[in-house]
């Protein structure tokens, strides 16, 4: 399974980022190995509908999970709609932790706002 | 003649000096004023008179799923991200579509045409011999206030004299409005935020290379601020209207001072004449 978080950095030390769209990087992760890639946000300085923009990036690459803080209402629609299940890092914690936060089953599923 | 009035700032006084520059105006001439700020337009409580209604619609795409084979290229065009393609369905967000036509001319299966969709009216009344009153109203809920705007702006025709009254702020709806002016004239109070604001709708103009100048609303005596912007910037005073209780009980009753007082009928003359000015007309 492909594990999208998004962060302030490229690394697994880096500050999960709470905005969903204008988030920096994502970083995917592959649950099996641990091997991990940052890519930069290509939408995270566009002027507007970056939320589906975004969406539409992670689900074509093939992501099961998402980590993030807030995900808007149009962007949660695209994923929900792919199946992708939606969790919740607001500890301000880097990418790793809230990945051992995922394994342990603590972290909190996205609710809509 | 084509004159906008804006402000940067909202309640400063726009729909003030729009109505009565266009009911002075049009005891002479045929004038047109349209209300272009089509989320909360409000000349017309100026003005009541029965109305005709005409609906404007802006084009937006309906997929066909039976010839869509979900390759993605009409959500890799969009820059709006108002269309997502999942492997087995196509998502679309209508509040973030621009109805630019652009996925439908990208689709290479033919999958994609345009169906008119209501965003809004424009209605037009004679309120008198002279006067035509053109109001653009944005339905509740939609966010796309431009289409109106031109539609309401080409409901107002080529009559000789027209006023439009714009929305506050400097957005893409003050554009809208603004472009192909012949001047405008920018509305202030001597407040910080009054004039705050007037320096930014001053920059829009001068983008926009229409010639601009000021009427100071509300002023009370103490402009030396606002004055000072306009000196340094070169923009003339075209009006000052002072902060009076019985001008505001006028304006709160529906009613127009131009009408009630001959002396503001011949100071929105007198403005009519500046603005003329400022074109380049000298009489």
């Amino acid at each position: 399974m492909r594990i999208c978080i998004t962060s302030q950095g490229e690394t697994l030390e880096a500050p999960v980022e709470e905005r969903f769209g204008r988030a920096p990087y994502f970083i995917f992760v592959e649950s099996e190995t641990g091997s991990f890639e940052a890519i930069e946000n290509p939408f995270a300085r566009g002027a507007g509908g970056v939320g589906p923009k975004a969406a539409q990036f992670i689900i074509n690459h093939n992501v099961g999970i998402l980590i993030s803080g807030m995900v808007g209402g149009n962007a949660r629609e695209v994923l929900e709609a792919a199946g992708i299940a939606m969790f919740t890092s607001r500890s301000a914690g880097t990418v790793k932790a809230a990945l051992e936060q995922l394994k342990g089953n603590i972290l909190e599923r996205s609710e809509q706002q | 003649m084509k004159i906008a009035v804006a402000s940067g700032k909202g309640g400063t006084g726009k729909t003030l000096v729009a109505a009565n520059l266009a009911s002075v105006l049009s005891k002479d001439v045929s004038t047109t004023l349209v209300d272009c700020d089509v989320e909360e337009p409000n000349l017309h409580l100026f003005f009541p008179s029965p109305v005709t209604t005409a609906d404007v619609t802006v084009p937006m795409p309906v997929f066909d799923p039976e010839a869509c084979n979900h390759c993605g290229k009409c959500a890799e065009f969009c820059r709006y991200g108002a269309i997502s393609v999942l492997p087995n369905r196509i998502l679309f967000f209508p509040e973030l579509c621009h109805s630019c036509g652009g996925c439908m001319l990208v689709c290479p299966n033919g999958a994609i045409r345009e169906e008119p969709v209501r965003i809004g009216i424009v209605t037009t009344s004679h309120p008198s011999n002279r006067l035509t009153l053109v109001t653009g109203i944005l339905d509740e809920g939609q966010s796309h206030a431009t289409p109106i705007i031109r539609a309401a702006k080409e409901m107002g025709g080529s009559s000789d004299l027209i006023v439009f009254d714009a929305a506050p702020g400097t957005t893409c709806s003050v554009v809208e409005t603004v472009t192909d002016c012949d001047a405008c004239i920018l509305v202030t109070e001597s407040t910080p935020f009054g004039l705050h604001d007037l320096s930014l709708a001053y920059e829009v103009m001068k983008l926009l290379n229409v010639p601009s100048g000021v009427v100071i609303n509300r002023s009370d005596g103490e402009d030396a601020e606002v004055l000072a912007f306009c000196r340094s910037h070169g923009l003339s005073v075209l009006l000052t209207i002072p902060f009076d209780r019985g001008i505001a009980a006028v304006q709160n009753r529906g009613e127009l001072i131009s009408r009630k007082d001959r002396a503001w009928e011949e100071m929105f003359a007198e403005l009519y004449a500046r603005c003329r000015t400022l074109v380049g007309v000298h009489e």
